[in-house]
């Protein structure tokens, strides 16, 4: 197999989860977009730790994992949070801080 | 070509048209299920990679938590179920844009720097090598890591609790 392969469609996923963020409204959507930006750089780190021959990229994959879990944690309270306040998740709408 | 390089291409061609479902899509829940393929995807090419302890790891932390929470996300915002107009903002033209050209960036990047390498997997990496790895050479991320999940648990309870 060649590398390229990976970092190639690890692009894509990174490009997809790019333009989640920027095009989509809905806070939760855009959570999701970042995981997929999360797991492309995972996608990297793994298949440059196996090109290698160390463990590595798994262990900083691991650690990407861990922080990733801990961002959904707090991205969706703050997510509910704004929802709790504003009766909508819509991310155009949370402008209080627009000069 | 072979068994490996065939299951790659199908695995990556359901990722992609998950990942683009994922962010185009005009459902939500639709959208998060999508996400589940990708994510499954990814494990299956971290086996691929020989990278079996992090593909049981994927399995259980993404596919078993993340998208739980992502989907008690959805009905707590009381989300439609159905489709949804209004799921993107006005710069979608201009995300587009951004994505694609950033897309060609990286794979004209990608073939100049890695054109050709190739991957070897003759000496699978085991579980030990990973736990040996964590705790002796990685130890203080590991132990920092364990200090920002508490954070983050405490942190979002005390954002999300109604006081």
């Amino acid at each position: 197999m060649l590398l390229n392969q990976f970092l190639f469609l690890s692009a894509v996923l990174f490009c997809c989860g790019v333009y989640g963020v920027l095009a989509r409204k809905n806070g939760v959507l855009v959570l999701m977009s970042v995981e997929l930006i999360l797991n492309a750089v995972n996608l990297n780190l793994v298949a440059f730790g196996t090109y290698n021959h160390t463990v590595a990229g798994q262990v900083f994959a691991l650690f990407v994992i861990a922080i990733a879990a801990a961002e959904v944690g707090v991205g969706l309270a703050i997510v509910l949070l704004i929802f709790r306040n504003r009766r909508s998740v819509d991310l155009t709408e949370a402008d209080l801080m627009k000069g | 070509m072979d068994a490996q390089n065939i299951a790659f291409w199908l695995i990556a061609l359901a990722m992609v048209i998950a990942a683009i479902q994922v962010v185009t899509s005009l459902n939500i829940v639709r959208a998060a299920l999508s996400l589940v393929v990708v994510l499954a995807g990814v494990a299956a090419q971290y086996i691929l990679l020989a990278a079996e302890f992090t593909a049981v790891v994927q399995v259980l932390v993404y596919i078993g938590a993340i998208i739980v929470l992502f989907l008690f996300g959805i009905m707590l915002t009381r989300a439609r179920i159905g489709r949804e107009a209004d799921l993107d903002n006005d710069q979608r033209g201009a995300a587009l844009v951004v994505a694609l050209g950033l897309l060609a960036l990286l794979v004209l990047l990608l073939r100049d720097a890695f054109g050709g390498e190739r991957i070897g997997a003759e000496a699978p990496s085991t579980t030990a090598q990973i736990g040996d790895a964590i705790f002796a050479t990685y130890v203080i991320p590991f132990e920092l890591s364990s200090v920002l999940l508490l954070a983050a648990l405490v942190g979002a309870i005390v954002i999300a609790r109604k006081d």
